[in-house]
């Protein structure tokens, strides 16, 4: 999933300055899943808003509309037919779904209420850790299902650098496990540190551009 | 030879190999690094130009390598992951040749977060191994990373570092091993203050064969003062100084002087043993005591190579 954040009231304040009437549109996705940018948020940062704007004399018509997935324009029906009543936007998607937003209705502002942080996964209830940086080259079937480009603060992948900690922690953070141990002490159990023993070659990084990818079944439908 | 410098012959020869250790200062003053020079002139056999330190930006390692040469001192230019991309990596070695660098340590780098830019963007294209890699090939087999040919290929003494302290202990002889596999032709070893653990870590390294592959320099930090000793077993990650070592220069009347006295016992120690071929002496902000620590160590004259 993708996990987001939420900006600080005073940024949005000051990237909406100037609208009058401002549709916050919610998203039902991975937004919603990680608790900032669903129906619930949506409503909550209204409420946040509209007494702050109210005390500096703004007078504001700030309505919220949630869609089932900002990334998708087959759920944007409904919001095509309000979206004329409105001088701006605010998104709370992910930084994909704002674009979506944006690049759909290029006439309108469009302003982001989140920072995207990362791909992740639930480590418990409310709980975010980052997984995985889309590298386009997945090698974790080497390294014990454990991503050292995204988990090892130096991206390394040959193995631990000289810092890790007596218990295994890295030297960036107490709190954070060091990859390379984690991935060494795994592959240790599973009897396949031969997996890393031998020197991986400099990787080609391929996703220094922008990626477009058209799923095999659906290759003809858009051959040109 | 492979490149020639300084360093090479005196392994290649045999003989005990001594390097030192100076850290550009954080801006262009010539004078700073001309002085650190002088004290270490004639004493080592090269001396490491550290990149950027614990991510703090100085005056860059080749940039102060080619002041310590004018200055008559075989120049080990550090290189880190952490700044550059493999396009930077590469015209950086070849310019440094050209100026006529011969020896080059391959690190990682300290993070970005230990330093005065703590939120910069870390590059990491490459990893130190792949970088002991890059160099090798651009050496042997006269081809940049991409295969295209070099014109006039830099014949670079490659270094890499190995930290036998830092855990997984069973996991660092196998990363010896990949540096050696990648291209090392010489090793400066992390600070040594555990000497049962260095030991166990060099006989590992000897029963493989690694340490007739590669010429292995033990790492030495003398420890100025009781404060030192205790802050870097606290904080530095990876360095692991035994209580009796701390209590020993916190105890002493004069700490400066036992941790000289403590690092000579070292340095003879580390002459005895089987597969440790030189010395790397790591004196912080402390250049100037070098020659004391090198004449009582027995280390001078240094070899005519």
């Amino acid at each position: 999933m993708i996990v987001a954040e939420r900006k600080p009231l005073d940024e949005i304040k000051e990237m909406i300055k100037g609208y009058r009437k401002i549709l916050n549109v919610g998203c039902g996705g991975c937004t919603s899943i990680c608790f900032t940018g669903g129906q619930r948020e949506v409503n909550q940062l209204i409420e946040s808003l509209k007494p702050a704007l109210q005390e500096e004399g703004i007078a504001l018509q700030l309505d919220g509309f949630t869609i089932e997935r900002q990334c998708n324009g087959d759920f944007y029906l409904e919001l095509d037919e309000i979206m004329d009543q409105y001088d701006a936007f605010l998104s709370m998607a992910c930084g994909a779904g704002v674009q979506f937003l944006a690049d759909r209705y290029p006439q309108k502002p469009v302003f982001p209420a989140l920072n995207t942080i990362f791909v992740g996964v639930d480590r418990d209830l409310g709980w975010f850790e980052e997984n995985c940086r889309t590298c386009r080259e997945c090698i974790i079937g080497d390294t014990a299902g454990i991503c050292p480009l995204t988990r090892c603060a130096k991206s390394l992948f040959n193995g631990p650098c000289g810092g890790t900690s007596r218990d295994g922690k890295c030297e960036v953070s107490k709190d954070t496990p060091c990859a390379w141990y984690e991935i060494f002490k795994r592959l240790k159990d599973q009897n396949r540190i031969e997996n890393i023993l031998k020197v991986r070659p400099a990787r080609e990084w391929r996703n220094q551009t922008r990626g477009t990818m058209v799923h095999e079944d659906y290759q003809k439908r858009y051959m040109r | 030879m492979k490149s020639g410098s300084r360093l090479e012959r005196v392994l290649e020869a045999g003989h005990f190999a001594f390097t030192g250790e100076l850290g550009p200062p954080q801006g262009a003053n010539v004078e700073h690094v001309r002085k650190k020079a002088g004290y270490l002139k004639g004493i080592v056999d090269a001396v490491n130009i550290t990149d950027n330190q614990t991510a703090v930006v100085r005056m860059s390692s080749w940039g102060a390598g080619l002041i310590a040469l004018q200055e008559g001192l075989e120049p080990n230019y550090q290189m880190v992951c952490r700044d550059r991309n493999r396009i930077a990596m590469q015209s950086d070695i070849l310019g440094a040749y050209a100026h006529g660098i011969r020896n080059m340590l391959c690190l990682s780098g300290d993070h970005m977060q230990f330093g005065n830019h703590p939120l910069t963007k870390g590059v990491f294209d490459i990893d130190s191994i792949q970088l002991i890699a890059m160099v090798k090939k651009m050496r042997d087999e006269k081809k940049f990373l991409n295969g295209d040919e070099i014109d006039g290929a830099p014949q670079i003494f490659i270094g890499a570092a190995e930290n036998p302290f830092a855990e997984p202990f069973e996991w660092r002889v196998h990363r010896l091993a990949k540096k050696v596999e990648a291209g090392a032709d010489f090793i400066q070893t992390q600070c040594i203050y555990d000497m049962k653990l260095f030991r166990e870590w060099i006989r590992q390294a000897n029963d493989i064969g690694l340490t007739e592959k590669v010429h292995i320099l033990a790492g030495i930090t003398p420890l100025k003062s009781g404060g030192m000793a205790r802050y870097m077993a606290k904080n530095v990650s990876g360095i692991i100084i035994p209580d009796e070592i701390i209590d020993r220069i916190v105890q002493a009347k004069k700490p400066a002087e036992e941790g000289i006295k403590f690092c000579v016992e070292q340095i003879e120690e580390l002459k005895e043993m089987k597969g440790v071929h030189g010395i790397h002496l790591m004196a912080i902000e402390w250049e100037h005591r070098v020659p004391e620590i090198a004449e009582r160590a027995k280390l001078l004259p240094r070899p005519e190579v």
